[in-house]
């Protein structure tokens, strides 16, 4: 259910970025998808890739700090308010969205959506309940082979 | 002395005799010596010379140790004016060592021993070793660097003198030094602090847990370094770590130590003269006020060196130390006054810098302090780097730490200064003086 999202610290300057996607790449793992977070001085890269073990342990072999955090893959009705119903589901309560960033492959009618919660197994029980689809984790590491 | 008989009785070591001598024995044998070298460095330095015949004064003047006071100073240009032989003196067939300083501007400064001089130096530094207590049961990995630099080859025939086992292996190559520190089953090791500091990370991440390892004792120099430093260096290697204080321009490394107590460093007095100054009027200060520390060679041949002028701050610590050495102590040098820079009227030592950043939990002490000019006006930003620790893939994070070091920093500093955090590494290792502060002011 919960997928494994990796995290870089990146000064916020020109060929920053290009290194991380050259270790990935040596080690052929695969980017699903990413999004990366500025500030004036740096960056955070998040990403989900096809192999976090493998790709977190090449990055930090390369000197980079790593975090690995989990995040859920969810199911967006793909058309006017979809996305506000699902965020309706955390208008209220005690789990709060850290951020949020689109995952590039939906189907049939739904988009997917990346969400950071600061409590995902309480996040889970709750879109659950609502009816929405959380997408397994073993689906999205290889949804570029899939889709 | 009674409560401390067994201390000092564990810690013993013949070479350590001078250091326990009743004060008033050291003190004649201190004017003694004072006597003897201005009458050496009168007859056989010009400048000295010049500068007495200056001041009306002669060496029969010197009568008692607060004499000292009426002769003039030297200086470090006073060496470079003079390079590279201009203060020697005794004649090159009596010198049996050159060593000179890294010189980050212009000539370097060279300085000469005689053999009695090389063996005084091998003397002060067995009593270091002895004082922290390494023996000649001890294998001391010697990480200083071997060359013109005085670290390496100090440590060297002092650590040797005193019958320990000496592993050469000079600055650099730190995987190769992890190695040997392992194999060798090292128990000492004597580096700069920061390349100490980086020697237990690198350890780290190669998967060795140097608290596991048998060094025990660590004995640090050659840069200014903080107790919050020592605090990090002491809880990550689980080794405890000493204070050694020297300088070319008096003998090298062993002007002064620690002791087992770590509480300020003892001069080795019967070799080296030390006065507390007024930086700014030259005048002896009161027992215990912080200035400028001042030091005579009470017994160098080749190049005496009389009230040089440290650039060191510093203050005697008036009360006897329980170690039992009747030799004075001065408080840890964590800066030098020409360290210092001026950022909105504000005096800033890195070493503050240092402690505000240590103060702030998850940071390791690399960091960089960059000076530039805006507008006319100096600003001062500190480069962190980024730690697994602190690390968070929230920006919200991130900046809560940003703003906790600021608030650190302005509490020590007493004035608010940029902070960024830089990516793990790119702060440059230094295998020996670690460089604090990159000045762009003049760029």
């Amino acid at each position: 259910m919960k997928i494994q999202q990796l995290s870089l610290f990146l000064e916020n300057r020109p060929g920053h970025l290009i290194e991380p996607m050259q270790v990935l790449a040596r080690e052929g793992v695969d980017v699903r998808t990413l999004s990366l977070a500025d500030t004036a001085q740096f960056g955070i890269l998040r990403m989900i890739v096809s192999d976090w073990l493998k790709a977190s342990q090449a990055l930090q072999n390369a000197g980079y700090v790593v975090k690995v955090n989990e995040v859920l893959a969810v199911e967006v009705p793909d058309r006017p308010g979809g996305l506000a119903e699902v965020l309706a589901l955390f208008q209220a309560g005690s789990i709060n969205i850290e951020y949020l960033y689109a995952f590039p492959f939906g189907r049939a009618g739904k988009a997917v959506i990346i969400f950071r919660f600061d409590k995902p197994d309480e996040a889970i029980e709750r879109l659950r309940k609502a009816g929405v689809n959380v997408v397994d984790s073993v689906e999205v590491y290889n949804s570029g082979m899939t889709a | 002395m009674t409560q401390t008989r067994e201390t000092v009785e564990t810690h013993y070591h013949p070479a350590s005799a001078p250091d326990y001598i009743p004060t008033p024995m050291l003190k004649k044998l201190q004017l003694e010596r004072l006597r003897a070298i201005v009458q050496r460095a009168y007859d056989n330095v010009g400048l000295f010379r010049r500068q007495l015949d200056e001041r009306g004064l002669a060496p029969s003047d010197v009568t008692c140790l607060d004499d000292i006071s009426r002769l003039p100073f030297t200086v470090k240009h006073d060496l470079r004016d003079n390079y590279p032989f201009g203060l020697f003196a005794s004649p090159m067939q009596e010198v049996v060592r050159l060593h000179a300083s890294s010189g980050t501007t212009g000539k370097p400064i060279v300085v000469a021993y005689t053999a009695a001089d090389v063996k005084v130096w091998t003397n002060v530094m067995c009593r270091t070793f002895s004082a922290v207590g390494v023996g000649p049961s001890d294998i001391v990995q010697n990480a200083y660097g071997y060359g013109l630099f005085t670290g390496g080859l100090g440590a060297h025939y002092g650590a040797e003198g005193l019958g320990a086992t000496v592993i050469p292996i000079s600055g650099g190559n730190t995987d190769r030094q992890i190695m040997v520190m392992r194999d060798f089953r090292v128990t000492a090791i004597c580096s700069t602090p920061s390349y100490f500091l980086h020697l237990t990370e690198r350890a780290a991440e190669l998967g060795i847990d140097m608290r596991e390892l048998l060094v025990r004792v660590g004995v640090f120099g050659a840069e200014p370094w903080t107790d919050s430093m020592r605090r990090h260096l002491e809880a990550c290697s689980g080794i405890k770590a000493y204070d050694l204080y020297g300088l070319s321009e008096i003998v090298g490394p062993g002007v002064a130590c620690e002791c087992y107590r770590q509480d300020g460093l003892h001069f080795f007095e019967d070799h080296f003269y030390p006065e507390i100054i007024d930086p700014q009027t030259g005048d002896t200060l009161p027992q215990g006020e912080e200035g400028e520390l001042v030091l005579t060679t009470l017994s160098k041949q080749a190049m005496p060196m009389i009230r040089y002028r440290t650039r060191d701050i510093t203050a005697f610590i008036t009360a006897p130390c329980a170690c039992g050495r009747t030799h004075r102590r001065m408080r840890r040098i964590s800066r030098r006054s020409d360290d210092m820079f001026i950022i909105r009227g504000v005096n800033v030592f890195p070493s503050q810098v240092e402690t505000a950043l240590l103060q702030v939990e998850g940071t390791l002490p690399h960091y960089q302090i960059i000076l530039t000019r805006q507008k006319g006006l100096d600003e001062m930003e500190v480069q962190v780097e980024v730690t697994a620790e602190i690390f968070s893939d929230k920006i919200g994070a991130l900046e809560q730490f940003e703003a906790r070091l600021m608030d650190s920093l302005e509490r020590v500093l007493g004035i608010r200064v940029a902070v960024r955090l830089v990516e793990p590494h790119s702060i440059q290792r230094s295998e020996g003086k670690a460089k604090r502060i990159i000045d762009k002011r003049n760029a």
